[in-house]
């Protein structure tokens, strides 16, 4: 076990509210412009590029990893029991979920510095 | 599991009554090789006749390999929980009468091992009630002759907290109307929950901090999908869903 199973729960409702604020903020800046607009090549680019919405984009990539892997976890560990498949389960939902935030932040990183 | 065999006997009681009314009652018999079959028994119900006195009745006149399990008769032993019409409840506290329905299907309760026809196996939910410690934990007696140590009173407040809780007979009604142990085979159960807050909510007992780690695993109180069916079912009027809830605000913080 690599930490209480309340703990990780903590973290499961912790993500889930901080990810429901912050997707909210996402949408409200869709809203400054028209749907078609916000999703056009120069807007999507120059919106990586402001630092502040950049973090927030990452803020909601981690969050959403999180709560999301550990989701897919307690949904595979009800499905079937065993220890090496719950091992399994576990370690792979978290290299998963390293491996998306990982991928997700390069995009972020490389977007933001203008390398796209 | 094998498909059910819809391979039908029907037999009619020769029990003398005073009753003109009957009941067909519909019984799964199946074992623990996977042999499955509903065998149809007619017998005489009267206003006041059970589930479990229509049972033993054709078991006593119709077919004497039935098996079930009782005791008591009155809801006190929790030998007799089954799934009637669908529904897990106790046979000896429900009447035929109540059920609204001239066919009776009983089949053995979900979520346990069946050991032969409405006989199924405890051991897991035995199991599960004996890890979170069902007993007062406490390092003193509770009365010391000499030493002026007097017993743990407490309050009618303080039994309030968890009386309710302690009417559990162990049935496993609640174990078997679960959704999540269907699934989770490794999941505690509503049964253990509820005892492992009833200790925990008694003032007199100092085991939370270990009855909190026992629940407080992967497949502990976290995998409660909160469907609240445990609490529609018990024949005690205990509300396990409600101690899990309770339980869960002492691991998350918001109660001491």
């Amino acid at each position: 076990m690599l930490m209480r199973e309340s703990i990780v729960m903590k973290i499961h409702y912790g993500t889930a509210l901080g990810a429901v604020f912050l997707v909210a903020i996402h949408i409200m800046m869709r809203m400054t412009m028209d749907f078609h607009e916000s999703l056009q090549y120069e807007n999507v680019i120059a919106n990586y590029q402001m630092i502040g919405y950049a973090i927030l984009l990452e803020l909601i990539l981690v969050l959403i990893s999180v709560h999301g892997f550990n989701g897919l976890r307690v949904i595979l560990l009800e499905m079937r029991q065993g220890q090496s498949y719950e091992k399994g389960v576990t370690y792979g939902c978290i290299a998963a979920m390293i491996a998306l935030v990982a991928y997700g932040s390069r995009t972020i990183i490389m977007t933001s510095m203008g390398m796209v | 599991m094998a498909a059910i065999q819809p391979k039908i006997s029907e037999e009619k009681s020769q029990t003398i009554v005073s009753s003109t009314k009957s009941a067909t009652l519909r019984i799964k018999r199946s074992s623990s090789d996977g042999f499955e079959k509903f065998d149809q028994f007619i017998v005489p119900v009267e206003k006041w006749t059970t589930v479990l006195d229509a049972l033993l009745d054709a078991k006593s006149h119709l077919d004497h390999s039935i098996g079930i399990r009782y005791s008591c008769r009155q809801a006190s032993c929790g030998s007799c929980g089954m799934k009637i019409n669908g529904k897990p409840a106790l046979a000896c506290f429900t009447k035929i009468s109540e059920l609204d329905s001239e066919t009776i299907t009983i089949e053995p309760m979900d979520n346990f091992p069946v050991i032969r026809d409405l006989v199924v196996n405890f051991s897991r939910l035995i199991n599960n009630h004996k890890k979170i410690m069902p007993y007062v934990i406490r390092g003193d007696s509770e009365i010391t002759p000499g030493t002026g140590v007097r017993e743990t009173l407490q309050t009618p407040e303080d039994v309030e907290k968890y009386i309710q809780f302690s009417s559990c007979i162990k049935c496993g009604l609640c174990n078997s109307a679960c959704p999540t142990m269907a699934m989770d085979t490794s999941f505690i159960g509503p049964q253990a929950l509820a005892q492992a807050y009833r200790y925990i909510a008694d003032t007199r007992d100092n085991g939370k901090k270990n009855r909190l780690k026992i629940i407080d695993e992967s497949h502990g109180i976290w995998r409660c999908h909160a469907a609240g069916s445990c609490s529609q079912v018990c024949p005690k009027g205990v509300d396990p869903a409600m101690g899990i809830q309770m339980l869960r605000s002492y691991l998350l913080g918001i109660r001491d």
